[in-house]
């Protein structure tokens, strides 16, 4: 469902040029839990920019559900950003003014779904993260454990194809880190596709398989079936 | 979406209470100048007759000096007003629909109530078809016919005002008042009757109130009442009497006739042409044939009753009104910035560039929206400044008056100019990159 070919990134400034990615290749299939380790300034974030259609790439071939998705519009980009994709991110980035509730509602208002249909999918996804109770909380009134299980939930509001993780867990204590992982998890054995990028090899041992990240390339060799492991 | 949009708009403007009551403030004080002075421009240029206006004529004749000006206009504008011979000569004429001639003097009123000590009032001279030409507003009565002009009868019609004072506001028809030792018999009381400006006689201050009491013309001049308008002469006169006076070239009454079409107003600018003709075979009328038909706005125009001053005043309102614009650009733009992470998390969630525009546009209207509400309070405390500060002139506070036109007319131009501010600072906000501002959040 997600083929990178030769994906080359390319930051430039008037001085520098800086290789962000170099003819990254990669193919995850539907149903799988990737995770994707590498040192900082491997490239791990800016792949995942790439592949959430966050951020354009200048060579190379991505197709998404088998479409070539390299010359989008912004407006198609985000079309597929909001219907295929769902984002979890470190710092949670959840929206401090709005509640549990309007949260969750942010990418469903950009789908143009009706109130009804909404509001029925938004409750479905807060009790499935076990917020069912919190759902007129603001952000501020919640753990961090709590602030990432809602930013899962409007993840999942969407009804995405895959879920595309950025250290999840990098603001939580062990005890949250390990709860989220289990949602993550749960969902993953749902059916979600996820691609969770982490630094920590122990959550990394949690997906079924493994991408190291070195010097913008996927590390030859260093691709590895873990999916026995992880369930040991 | 534009309900949810509204809904951000407020969410964000008590996110940022400071930052949004300084751009509120901002589009507020310069909505505030800017409508105080568009209200006084309103109200001097507002039609005071809109459904006459195209069929009344204000008529002149140019009967002045040749080597001098009759006003500021220079040699070729004739005076404004009319001499007593040639305003007689074409009210017997007759040859309008209606005329109307008249003329302003002040008179001493004596009540009946011996309690009360006379008072002076301000009256109008004037012909019959005043009241039903320039559509007067009555409470009780009417005005008075051609025969009460013809047979010089002492009828009076009362200013709503007046006849409140005097009879204490009752029908008050038939009762008698005395004015400058003379009975008159009340025939009309008006009601309230606001003409902005005060268009059938602009040579004195033209957003004064109507006079407080109207007399039959003829009555006036054989009583010997002199006007108390503009009265401007070019030629001296042999005798100092009364009859010398009205013969002379002395301009001071103001004449208007109705006309329907432009073949009437075309026939009776034929008919005065040929009466200055038949003049100058007299001996008057130095000048070379000048007559001019000025409808109500033309006559407004022409007279310049939107003076230059708050023209001038009205341009510098709308200068202070986009500086406070481009502070309003400047505060948008911050606030906009800090919100950057907002925006990229909502890009990531998938609003496009159109769904920021549209949220941060709409954000701008209720900011706008805001302003307007506020201005609207500012404007009318610069009107209250405006009243305290000219108070020794009594027309000022006819021009200080906001109408619900006005009212709306503040709001939306609070929201059109909000808009106006946010196209660039939206702008920005729509090229920030979903993956710009997303680590830092």
């Amino acid at each position: 469902m997600l083929c990178m070919q030769n994906i080359s990134k390319v930051y430039r400034t008037e001085s520098v040029e800086t290789h962000a990615l170099r003819e990254f290749s990669l193919t995850v299939d539907e149903g799988e839990f990737v995770s994707v380790t590498g040192p900082s300034g491997s490239g791990k974030t800016t792949f995942l920019n790439i592949a959430g259609l966050l951020e354009e790439f200048s060579n190379g071939k991505y197709e998404l559900d088998g479409k070539d998705v390299s010359r989008l519009t912004d407006r198609e980009r985000s079309r597929v950003r909001n219907e295929k994709i769902g984002f979890i991110f470190q710092s949670f980035n959840l929206i401090p003014e709005l509640d549990i509730f309007d949260n969750v509602d942010v990418p469903l208002r950009y789908r143009g779904l009706k109130a009804a249909e909404r509001k029925k999918r938004i409750e479905r996804v807060i009790e499935v993260v076990g917020l069912g109770s919190r759902m007129r909380h603001l952000p501020s009134q919640l753990s961090g454990g709590q602030q990432q299980r809602v930013a899962i939930a409007r993840a999942l509001a969407g009804e995405p194809r895959f879920l595309l993780a950025d250290e999840p867990t990098g603001n939580l204590d062990s005890a949250m880190a390990g709860s989220v992982m289990e949602l993550l998890t749960d969902i993953n054995k749902a059916g979600t596709t996820i691609i969770m990028v982490t630094h920590e090899a122990t959550l990394a041992r949690r997906a079924r398989r493994n991408i190291l990240v070195r010097d913008g390339r996927v590390s030859s060799g260093q691709t590895m079936h873990i999916a026995s492991a992880a369930t040991a | 979406m534009i309900r949810y949009y509204v809904k951000l708009g407020v969410l964000s403007i008590r996110k940022n209470p400071v930052l949004s009551a300084l751009m509120v403030a901002a589009i507020a004080t310069g909505i505030s100048a800017c409508m105080t002075i568009l209200n006084i421009n309103y109200i001097m240029s507002g039609n005071p007759i809109p459904h006459r206006s195209d069929v009344l004529y204000h008529v002149q004749l140019d009967s002045w000096d040749p080597n001098q000006s009759a006003d500021d206009g220079g040699l070729t504008e004739p005076p404004d007003q009319l001499t007593y011979v040639d305003g007689t000569a074409l009210l017997q004429a007759g040859e309008a629909r209606r005329q109307v001639l008249s003329y302003r003097s002040s008179r001493v009123l004596q009540p009946s109530d011996r309690d009360l000590r006379p008072f002076e009032v301000s009256s109008r001279s004037t012909t019959g078809d005043f009241f039903p030409m320039f559509d007067a507003p009555f409470l009780y009565g009417r005005g008075w016919d051609k025969t009460a002009d013809d047979t010089l009868e002492q009828v009076v019609v009362l200013g709503k005002e007046i006849n409140e004072r005097i009879f204490g506001g009752e029908d008050s028809l038939g009762r008698t008042v005395m004015m400058n030792g003379d009975v008159y018999r009340v025939v009309g009381v008006l009601d309230e009757w606001n003409l902005l400006p005060r268009f059938y006689d602009v040579s004195t201050q033209p957003f004064e109130e109507v006079e407080e009491v109207f007399f039959p013309f003829s009555v006036s001049i054989a009583r010997e009442v002199g006007g108390s308008g503009n009265t401007n002469c070019w030629k001296p006169w042999d005798d100092a009497g009364w009859n010398a006076f009205l013969n002379s070239e002395c301009v001071w009454m103001q004449m208007w006739v109705e006309l329907h079409g432009a073949d009437e107003k075309q026939d009776y600018m034929a008919f005065l042409d040929a009466y200055v003709e038949s003049q100058k075979a007299l001996g008057r009328f130095p000048r070379p044939l000048n007559n001019r038909l000025n409808d109500v706005m033309e006559w407004m125009a022409d007279q310049e009753v939107v003076a230059d001053d708050v023209q001038v005043l009205l341009g510098l309102a709308i200068l202070f009104l986009i500086v406070c614009l481009l502070n309003t650009i400047g505060l948008l733009l911050a606030k906009i910035m800090r919100r950057s992470g907002d925006i990229s998390l909502r890009r990531a969630l998938g609003a496009s560039r159109n769904a920021i525009f549209s949220q941060y546009i709409v954000e701008a209207g209720v900011i706008g929206f805001c302003g307007g509400l506020l201005g609207i309070g500012l404007t009318w405390l610069g009107l209250k400044g405006i009243e305290v500060l000219y108070r020794q002139y009594e027309f000022v506070e006819n021009l200080v008056r906001m109408d619900w036109v006005m009212i709306f007319a503040a709001v939306v131009l609070a929201i059109l100019s909000a808009l106006g501010a946010a196209l660039y600072p939206t702008w920005r906000a729509c090229r920030i990159h979903p993956a710009a501002q997303l680590k830092t959040l």
